[in-house]
């Protein structure tokens, strides 16, 4: 180990804050460790917070420093992050300091689950994970690409490592959105060792870019000999991108849905977003179509305005009706309002009951064709109400016999 | 004459006296049963005042000296103006310059802008303050710089108090928005306008003498008589007595936050649930970002069901203001007004009805509207294992906010708090809260966003929610999820020094504030 520079310093303080820290550890020659806290929480976790800090100091071998900590009540993963952030800056270790993996986080990925709404978190803005998985949004985004300033990048990683390991998401789909290129790659590291479900690979162009992450994705779970699969979303969000999207779908067996950015995809053709999305609308189906022949979801870009709930409501219906699965969302408020809009809604439930029974009541006839009424219906149309209702079951909105109840 | 310290039903130790006289400690819910009369105020002879009605007097200095003040007495404010009050700052400013010394200040409430009077607190222009405090004036309380005990009373004890003589007002001091010579005074009207006068109802009919104050005289009859002029000695016209956009707010809002709206959105379905919401209800409406929250997702399912309440009682506001006009609610029943819309209602809208501390919250009296609310919602800042909750000091021991009526209001029939289970880090719920002021067995649910507990003594409302989908959990189980998450606070330790003490609706002491050890 040698010493690079003095001082690391790594976290966030502002009177505005809540839950976050910021530490700043300087390598001393002597005197032992000093530890300067300054904490909203100190009359309760004041021991907890040194011992940690004695522990992560041990941990690196590290002797003589003065820290300083102005805490805001950062939980412990968050003040254990900041900690090794401000560490790596000063010393040269590949030790990793792993808080416990808590049990509720070691759900495998599921392949086929819903992703009608998935969470956008800033990597290092702690205090909003703490809570996100409440609002039960199909998937949660632990950011570290647009999200995070240059600057911060870096301890984002451990913030997010850390929040895949300690912070309860509570069923939520654990995503990571992890950066372009080299530093992506990177990211990778911080994320795949620790239960992470689905990586989110931005501003996807070329196949190669999601071949070199699987790559990199085999060679880390081979290492940490981890069972459980990485899933893969790409991400969309340029001219080129649109061209190629159905090749990108087929790059790896682990894409299971493929999202496009319409944000950056509007600054590449040079025109602005309007609310309705004319402009987009031949890059949207481009996705829509390359996603259900490559058979995943298609996933539809963010809507900004937060405060609007009808312009939501009214961008999710018309999403829905492109053929699009689900949808980001910046604030937990969208979240219900997304699904409710991507659900089946009443009329649709009960064509598809009529159409099913139909179909049933055929089979259970042995009759070759379904009719209803006087009129024939076609497989396909069979096969569609059929995919509706198992929806409608999954979400609650149909009870699992409602064939029973429904007639009685 | 040292107080001795003794155990009372509570649990709570708490002295015999306080400020050297004499106290009754906490007995139990509806166990102190005090005999005898009710304390009353001189009597008055009208050959005393002029008979033309005019009262007034040229100043605040004449009114006070006029007044007998002097060194030791009790001085009374009221806290309709809340944040935007100028006139208990500009009274003592008056003592100040009269070098009285000793008084006790007996607010109602008092607020951050009373932070101007904590240099006659340090000079012994006034020696201590019986009454809520809100923010710095409760941190140098905490901190053991008062000279006296100061004494918390919820705004139902506080009329009791006076009623029964516990304490006696000396000279009590009533902002109006609108009065006239005589002494007729209102809060409708005027710059300073607060809407009503409730919490001096008590101070003009048992203090020895009365000075109404307003900064908008009308010619007589100033109506309605909120405050009645008989009760006045002086009335007194000063420029300014309130800074009116922090009487009222222009507009109350509803939370933001998606982590309230969820608590706010779990207690509406709990209460739809437990059946609570139903045709001619009632409910206590609260002025809180999740207050109303809570108010709106109950319009929400009472447009759904097609029911109105028939009544809602507590801080008006334009939600509940819509809901009344809406039809949603009959009536409002009105302690304290919060917006414009609020006291623009009160003028024109005969259903739209002023209260006061008597009518809605006073324990000796006989009944009052509190427990006829099918259902109250309240904060808190820490309840134990038992439901016992704590609204007056943070788990560090600092004393920061009044009772207000939170302690009348537990004798709703079903009482809700909603509150996150952990702020910042500190989990709400404690082995032991750090200062007892409502008893568990009036507390029946609380709701967090990461589950509602429901009171074991409520078997009735387990019953009806025992195939509900709603995350029902016991308070350890949630005490434990907090503690996984934030960790599990390590004690905090205060002094023996008390330096405050928590009445109880019937005027025993159910608890002590001890002061905070510097860190």
């Amino acid at each position: 180990m040698e010493e690079k520079v003095k001082i690391g310093i790594a976290g966030n303080f502002d009177s505005k804050l809540r839950g976050d820290c910021k530490i700043q550890i300087e390598l001393t020659k002597s005197g032992g460790i000093c530890i300067d806290l300054n904490s909203k929480v100190k009359a309760f976790f004041q021991n907890s917070i040194c011992q940690l800090v004695q522990d992560m100091l041990h941990f690196y071998a590290i002797k003589n420093a003065k820290i300083q900590i102005q805490d805001l009540g950062a939980l412990h993963y968050v003040i254990a992050a900041r900690m090794e952030a401000a560490i790596s800056q000063l010393i040269d270790s590949n030790r990793e300091y792993l808080l416990p993996q808590i049990k509720s986080n070691c759900d495998r990925a599921v392949r086929n689950r819903n992703r009608f709404s998935r969470l956008y978190l800033p990597g290092n803005t702690p205090y909003m994970m703490i809570n996100a998985g409440l609002h039960q949004a199909n998937g949660i985004i632990l950011d570290l690409e647009d999200s995070v300033a240059p600057a911060k990048k870096h301890e984002a990683r451990y913030i997010v490592r850390n929040a895949l390991r300690s912070q309860n998401f509570y069923g939520s789909e654990r995503m990571v959105r992890i950066n372009q290129g080299d530093m992506g790659i990177q990211d990778l590291h911080f994320v795949v060792p620790h239960h992470v479900q689905l990586i989110l690979i931005p501003k996807v162009e070329d196949k190669r870019v999601i071949i070199r992450v699987e790559e990199e994705i085999s060679r880390i779970r081979k290492a940490h000999k981890i069972q459980s699969e990485i899933l893969l979303m790409p991400i969309i969000e340029s001219a080129l991108g649109i061209e190629n999207a159905f090749e990108i779908t087929s790059a790896s067996k682990n894409i299971v849905a493929m999202a496009i950015g319409l944000e950056d995809y509007t600054a590449d053709i040079g025109v602005k977003r309007s609310e309705g999305g004319k402009e987009s609308l031949y890059a949207r189906m481009k996705v829509v179509n390359a996603c259900h022949a490559a058979r995943i979801q298609a996933i539809d870009s963010v809507f900004s305005d937060v405060a609007n709930v009808k312009a939501l409501q009214e961008n999710v219906k018309a999403s829905k009706a492109l053929g699009f699965q689900g949808m980001g969302c910046i604030h937990p408020r969208q979240i219900k309002v997304i699904h409710e809009n991507y659900a089946p809604d009443l009329q649709e439930i009960e064509k598809a009951k009529k159409i099913v029974n139909a179909y049933y009541l055929a089979k259970e006839k042995g009759l070759g064709v379904v009719s209803l009424g006087s009129k024939m219906i076609d497989a396909p149309v069979v096969k569609r109400q059929l995919k509706t209702l198992e929806l409608a079951k999954e979400l609650g909105l149909v009870s699992e016999n409602w064939r029973e109840t429904d007639e009685s | 004459m040292k107080a001795d310290m003794i155990t009372n039903a509570a649990g709570r130790k708490v002295p015999d006296k306080i400020n050297g006289e004499a106290v009754i400690p906490y007995q139990g819910v509806g166990k102190y049963h005090p005999l005898g009369n009710k304390y009353n105020a001189r009597i008055s002879v009208a050959a005393n005042y002029p008979s033309d009605g005019n009262k007034q007097v040229s100043d605040l200095k004449s009114a006070l000296l006029r007044a007998g003040i002097k060194d030791g007495m009790t001085i009374s404010t009221h806290h309709h103006f809340r944040n935007g009050d100028l006139l208990a700052n500009q009274l003592f400013d008056v003592a100040k310059d009269l070098g009285i010394k000793d008084l006790i200040w007996f607010p109602s409430a008092s607020f951050p802008c009373h932070e101007h009077l904590i240099p006659y607190l340090e000079d012994g222009t006034i020696a201590g303050i019986e009454g809520s405090m809100n923010g710095p004036l409760g941190k140098f309380c905490s901190e053991g710089k008062m000279k006296r005990t100061a004494v918390l009373r919820s705004h139902g004890g506080r009329y009791q108090a006076i009623q029964d003589g516990e304490l006696t007002i000396d000279i009590a001091v009533i902002g109006a928005a609108s009065a006239d010579a005589f002494g007729n005074a209102n809060g409708l009207n005027g710059p300073s306008a607060s809407g009503l006068l409730g919490f001096a109802l008590a101070d003009s009919q048992y203090a020895d003498k009365v000075i109404v104050v307003t900064d908008h005289l009308v010619p007589f009859p100033c109506v309605p008589w909120q405050i009645q002029g008989n009760y006045v000695d002086f009335t007194v016209v000063l420029d300014k007595i309130g800074i009116p956009e922090k009487i009222v707010s222009g507009t109350t809002q509803i939370t933001k936050s998606p982590d309230r709206l969820l608590i706010a959105e779990l207690t509406a379905k709990f209460c739809d649930e437990a059946g609570i919401i139903k045709e001619g209800f009632s409910f206590q409406a609260g002025a809180g970002g999740t207050a109303l929250a809570i108010g709106d997702f109950f319009a929400q399912i009472m447009r759904r069901k097609g029911i109105k309440a028939r009544f809602a009682r507590g801080g008006s506001n334009q939600y509940l203001i819509n809901m009344l006009e809406e039809g949603l609610i009959d009536y409002v029943l009105d302690g304290q007004t919060f917006d414009l819309s609020g006291v623009e209602s009160m003028r024109k809208n005969e259903n739209h009805v002023w209260t006061s501390p008597f009518t809605s919250y006073n324990y000796h009296g006989k009944g009052n509207f509190a427990s006829m609310l099918d259902v109250v919602i309240l904060g808190a800042t820490e309840v134990d294992l038992n439901f016992n909750a704590n609204v007056v000091t943070h788990s560090d021991g600092y004393l920061l906010h009044g009772i207000g009526g939170w302690q009348n209001c537990l004798f709703g029939k079903t009482v809700i708090l909603p509150i996150p289970l952990f702020r910042n880090r500190i989990p709400i719920i404690r082995d032991r809260v750090t200062t007892l002021c409502g008893p568990g067995e009036l507390i029946d649910v609380i709701v967090t966003e990461r589950g509602i507990a429901i009171n074991p003594l409520r078997q009735d409302l387990i019953e009806k929610l025992q195939d509900s989908d709603l995350p029902i959990k016991s308070l350890g189980d949630l005490k434990q999820e907090a503690e996984e998450i934030c960790g599990v606070p390590e004690p905090v330790e205060l002094s023996d020094e008390i330096v405050a003490a928590i009445k109880w609706v019937d005027g025993t002491v159910i608890d002590v504030v001890y002061k905070v050890k510097e860190m």
